[in-house]
Parts: C-alpha cells; sequence; structure tokens
C-alpha cells in the first residue's frame, strides 16, 4: 500500500534529529511538524522572517501580523525570534539550516529539482524553493512516486524548468525512501506493502537497489 | 519645528512626486505588513504603467491587487503570484510583464540596492530559467551567478512605531521585506499604527534608523488574513 501523506510525514520526521534548525515546505513537509519525536527538540524556520514557529493559533490568539511562509496564522514557540526576509535567506543561503523538507514536481538522477512551473498550466512562481535547494546540504524532497496517470515523477532527466541544479540527495515518496548516489536512484527502503517491482515499474531514472534494502518501519 | 520631522498630513502629500512609469518598491509577505492605505492612495491617483517589486500582488480586492483591476501596474517583480485569479489572467495574456525572482535574491536585491551595492554573486537560480543570460563565476569550485541589485523612485513601507524623525520599529513577522523596502527608494514612504515623539522609542531596538525615511504618515490598518487556520483546543470536557 501506498503511504498516506501522514505516514510520510512520520518518515520524514525519523530524519529529525535534537538541535535541529529545519525548515518545512508546504503540503506534506508541513505535517513534518505533527511527527516530531518527543525526546528531540527541533526549531522550526520560517522564511518569510521566524525562527522557532508554533502551532496553529486559537480563535483568541489569532495575530494578523504573525505568520508562516505559507501565509497561515501561527504561534511563536518559546525561545522564537523575527527578522527581516533578507536575513532569513541569510540563514538558508549561508548553510545556517540543518534540514530542508519540500515537495516537487520531479527529481531526476543527476539530482536536478522541478517544482514551481508548468509552463502554459501553472505560473505561480517559486517563492523561497530556489534559495532553498541552493544554500542547504541536506534536503529531503517528498511527492508521490508517480503522476495519477501513473507517469514516474523519478526520471533520467527533468522535462520542466528546474528550481535547482544537482542539489538534490534525498527522496521520500509515497512508495519509497531513495538517495541518489553516484548519478542513480538507490532503493533504501520500499512502503509495507509494497514490493520492489512495482518501484522499479514507476522509476524511469535508473534504479539500484540497495544491499541493504529493507521494508519501512514506523 | 526639527528638520528631522518626517511626518506628513496626507495621503495625498505622501505619495506626492509618484508619476506614471516609474518603479515602486513595496514591502510585505502575502497580506502580512502591506502599506494598505499607500497602496490605497496608489489606486486612488490613478497612475500608470508601473512597474512594482514586491513579494507577492496581493489579492484581487485587496494589497496590491486592487492596481491589477485598473491596469496600472505594466511590469511586477516577485518571488510569488498564486492566490490571485486577475493576476493570473493578465499574465496569461501577456498585459502584465512578470519576472520571478527567488524569495531570498528579491529581498538582497533590495538590500544591496539600498547599500549601494550594484550586484551580487549567489548559487540561486544557477541552472535554472533564472539564471539564464546571466553571468556565471565559480568560486571554490561551486557556480554562482551575478543578480543585479533594485532601487526605486519610491519605497512604500508599512512598520508598527516610529517616532517623528522616521526611527521604525516592525512588530512580529509582518516585518519581512519592510526594512529592506526602506532602504531601496529614491523617496522612502513610510505608515505606521502609532507616532510616537523622538527619544520615545529605545535606540537598542530599532530595526530601521530614520535616515532612510523621507516621509511618515499614521493610519489604522485592516490587516486582511489571507489563511486563518487556527488548531481546537479541547474543552472541559476533554472534547
Amino acid at each position: 500500500m501506498a503511504l498516506t501523506r501522514e505516514q510520510m510525514a512520520q518518515r520524514v520526521a525519523q530524519e529529525l534529529q535534537d538541535g535541529y534548525y529545519v525548515n518545512l515546505g508546504i503540503g506534506i513537509p508541513t505535517l513534518v511538524a505533527n511527527f516530531v519525536p518527543e525526546d528531540i527538540e527541533v526549531m522550526l524556520q520560517s522564511e518569510n522572517g521566524l525562527l522557532g514557529m508554533g502551532q496553529f493559533p486559537t480563535e483568541d490568539e489569532i495575530d494578523a501580523d504573525l505568520i508562516n511562509a505559507g501565509k497561515q496564522t501561527v504561534t511563536m514557540a518559546t525561545g522564537a525570534s523575527v527578522f527581516s526576509s533578507a536575513e532569513s535567506f541569510a540563514m538558508i543561503r549561508g548553510g545556517h539550516v540543518d534540514l530542508t523538507v519540500l515537495g516537487a514536481f520531479e527529481v531526476d538522477v543527476h539530482g536536478n529539482i522541478a517544482s514551481y512551473m508548468i509552463p502554459g498550466k501553472l505560473i505561480k512562481g517559486m517563492g523561497g524553493a530556489m534559495d532553498l535547494v541552493a544554500g542547504a546540504d541536506n534536503i529531503i524532497v517528498t511527492m508521490t512516486h508517480a503522476s495519477k496517470h501513473g507517469d514516474s515523477k523519478l526520471l533520467a532527466n527533468c522535462t520542466l524548468p528546474l528550481t535547482g541544479k544537482n542539489c538534490i540527495k534525498k527522496i521520500l515518496t509515497d512508495l519509497a525512501y531513495l538517495e541518489i548516489i553516484d548519478g542513480k536512484f538507490q532503493l533504501l527502503e520500499y512502503a509495507p506493502g509494497v514490493t520492489i517491482e512495482q518501484i522499479k515499474m514507476l522509476t524511469e531514472g535508473e534504479l539500484v537497489i540497495s544491499d541493504n534494502v529493507k521494508e519501512m518501519s514506523f | 519645528m526639527s528638520g528631522f520631522n518626517k511626518v506628513v498630513a496626507s495621503y495625498q502629500e505622501a505619495m506626492a512626486g509618484l508619476e506614471d512609469g516609474m518603479t515602486v518598491i513595496a514591502g510585505g509577505f502575502g497580506l502580512c505588513g502591506i502599506p494598505e492605505n499607500l497602496i490605497s492612495e496608489i489606486k486612488h491617483k490613478g497612475t500608470q504603467n508601473l512597474t512594482v517589486v514586491s513579494n507577492n500582488c496581493g489579492v484581487d480586492d485587496f494589497g496590491l491587487g486592487i492596481l491589477l483591476s485598473d491596469r496600472q501596474i505594466k511590469k511586477i517583480v516577485a518571488s510569488y503570484v498564486g492566490e490571485n485569479a486577475e493576476f493570473e489572467r493578465q499574465m496569461m495574456s501577456e498585459e502584465l510583464k512578470v519576472e520571478l525572482t527567488p524569495q531570498g535574491t528579491l529581498a538582497e536585491k533590495m538590500r544591496a540596492g539600498g547599500a549601494g551595492i550594484p550586484a551580487f554573486y549567489t548559487a540561486t537560480g544557477y541552472g535554472t530559467p533564472v539564471g539564464e543570460g546571466k553571468e556565471v563565476r565559480t568560486f571554490s569550485g561551486r557556480n554562482y551567478i551575478l543578480e543585479e541589485s533594485i532601487r526605486g523612485d519610491f519605497a512604500i513601507v508599512k512598520a508598527w512605531k516610529a517616532d517623528t524623525y522616521g526611527n521604525l520599529v516592525y512588530r512580529k513577522t509582518a516585518r519581512n521585506f519592510n526594512p529592506m523596502a526602506a532602504t531601496a527608494g529614491k523617496i522612502t514612504v513610510v505608515e505606521v499604527e502609532e507616532i510616537v515623539q523622538p527619544g520615545e522609542l529605545d535606540p537598542d531596538q530599532i530595526h530601521t534608523p530614520g535616515i532612510y525615511v523621507d516621509r511618515l504618515i499614521q493610519s489604522s490598518f485592516e490587516k486582511r488574513i489571507e489563511q486563518r487556520t487556527v488548531r481546537t483546543v479541547p474543552n472541559d470536557n476533554g472534547e
């Protein structure tokens, strides 16, 4: 069975470490915040200018001056700081954020990522995604393994305009956890109930099955 | 009377001198911390063919979006333009020129513009459509593109508090692009919720020094929320 959005977030959360500063993109990455293990502390960075993002506010706590990068009303966690967008991207470009999690339309074996535009169809803009993929060492891309029509999103070469070049190393899909090593997708983990054959069929770029491949555990 | 008093009496005075074809840099992220009354004044004034530099372009009926309906904007430099139907229509029909710019690059373009730095190298956008046609240089084995800074004929800014000298304090994430925008205008106009006397703000807590500010006006704000998101709190019965 393919993973649910929550299960994907749950698997990504296993990569969090105590003391990490983390930037979570919109969509599935945002859900990762719900699965932070209880015995560790992480601080969430929101690129509009907030470090230490808290949970959503109650009706009484809503403050129009306090939003996240998804424009949602939020609160501040204890020990939070606010700053300008220039300062925020100094943190991001300067490599100070420990982990970035973001969505994508396509990733290829070269570590290229396309996530911001479908020519003629969808032009919303890249927001902070280009800075995030250029600035971070440790990035996890979360996306479905294939489109609704069964077209692979793990490609030999991206077909859409790129968000970043040679910058992606880790991908968590609804079927598998993979790393890009030496220009190939390495299958490290498969979702419970999903076969390696299924993953092979839905992976267009070259796929290598790791010697230590295992079923994902939660 | 002090030569440092930046307070103006009306919105008309605040935006005096804005002419067709000028470039306006605006602070704000989404609808948070936008100079909403200064934008309304531009609409009221009817200035045409503006180039607007702002992270977003408001929504259809609020923020910079209200300048789209009368086609006052000819070009916008922004990082994210979703959630705005009229914007999308004008962009697709090429009535509106859009220069999509990564958010961090946009912030740095404003910061550099205000700081007298004409251009800078960044890895952001290398190998993507953003990097096309731009100079590439390699530093320590990594490729960077040359991005030019931005200055505006006007900068429009929203801050929380100011003193009459134009020293500014922002509130929470309404700060966003405002401090950089404030430095990058030939004429910087700021609207705030409260103006106090010089000396009343703690010099250690001032975010934008008054030297950047030319005109200052106090007003009230709607502060519309784009994505109202709340958590439900269990009641006494734990439900």
